[in-house]
């Protein structure tokens, strides 16, 4: 008599425990990444069409929906942000500085700083630049 | 031994992350928020005559193509892995599809770039 090798349900594994929730929801901001790249690859498409063309892009923009939705994308965006830079340190090979080795912690500051500073940056120079 | 095509996909992964780590928070904000509501910023951040030349400058070429093309590399590898996380187990087809539309749109963003002109 053979008997049927156990094997065990992977069934909705992740949603048994946070901590793979957490893991799912970081591994799925990369679908919003897409998205929002499409969004713009669809506005240099129009802007080369002119300037009617690329105003209908920006119309459709300042659609309720659209802002709602840019609203979403934005908190996938900063969560993707703040994942990206706290699995970093394992992500890179070890750094001694002075021998001793960096704490991950440094390394996911650095991160989330340059973020921060980047973001400041364009944001000023789209603010105040030629307006 | 045949050498694997893993770290160029995966190099590519790695470098849309950095790049949209950095700035697709900011670029959210400005393109879907703050230019389109005035919320932060007036309307005409976006508006026609700028934005047109920014894509005809050079270095605003350059950050268009790197954020489209790096952002769409970047989700087709995770969107990738991720099925598998889900339980779906994604054969050739899926791939060539997922790296196809990234590369689609590399492609797209290079050739719409060039037409916009300096």
């Amino acid at each position: 008599m053979t008997r049927l090798p156990y094997v065990r349900p992977m069934q909705g594994w992740w949603r048994r425990n946070p901590y793979y929730v957490r893991y799912m929801l970081m591994e799925t901001t990369s679908v919003i990444v897409g998205l929002y790249a499409g969004i713009l690859l669809v506005g240099v498409w129009r802007l080369s069409q002119g300037q009617a063309a690329y105003e209908a892009w920006l119309a459709a923009l300042r659609q309720p929906w659209a802002v709602a939705f840019h609203g979403f994308m934005l908190l996938a965006m900063l969560y993707h942000a703040y994942t990206w830079w706290k699995v970093l340190p394992k992500t890179l090979p070890l750094i001694h500085v002075g021998g001793k080795p960096v704490p991950g912690l440094l390394l996911s500051a650095a991160g989330w700083t340059a973020t921060l500073v980047i973001s400041a940056a364009v944001y000023a120079a789209v603010r105040w630049w030629g307006l | 031994m045949k050498r694997s095509n893993a770290p160029i996909f995966w190099s590519l992964f790695g470098a849309g992350g950095v790049l949209s780590a950095l700035l697709a928070p900011v670029l959210v904000y400005i393109t879907g928020i703050g230019a389109s509501t005035g919320a932060g910023m007036p309307q005409s951040a976006l508006a026609y005559p700028r934005v047109l030349a920014f894509a005809q400058n050079l270095g605003g070429k350059a950050v268009l193509f790197f954020v489209i093309a790096l952002f769409l590399w970047h989700a087709a590898h995770r969107i990738y892995h991720c099925l598998h996380d889900f339980g779906v187990h994604p054969g050739l087809t899926t791939k060539l599809m997922l790296y196809g539309s990234a590369l689609a749109g590399t492609v797209a963003a290079a050739v719409l770039l060039l037409t916009i002109g300096l």
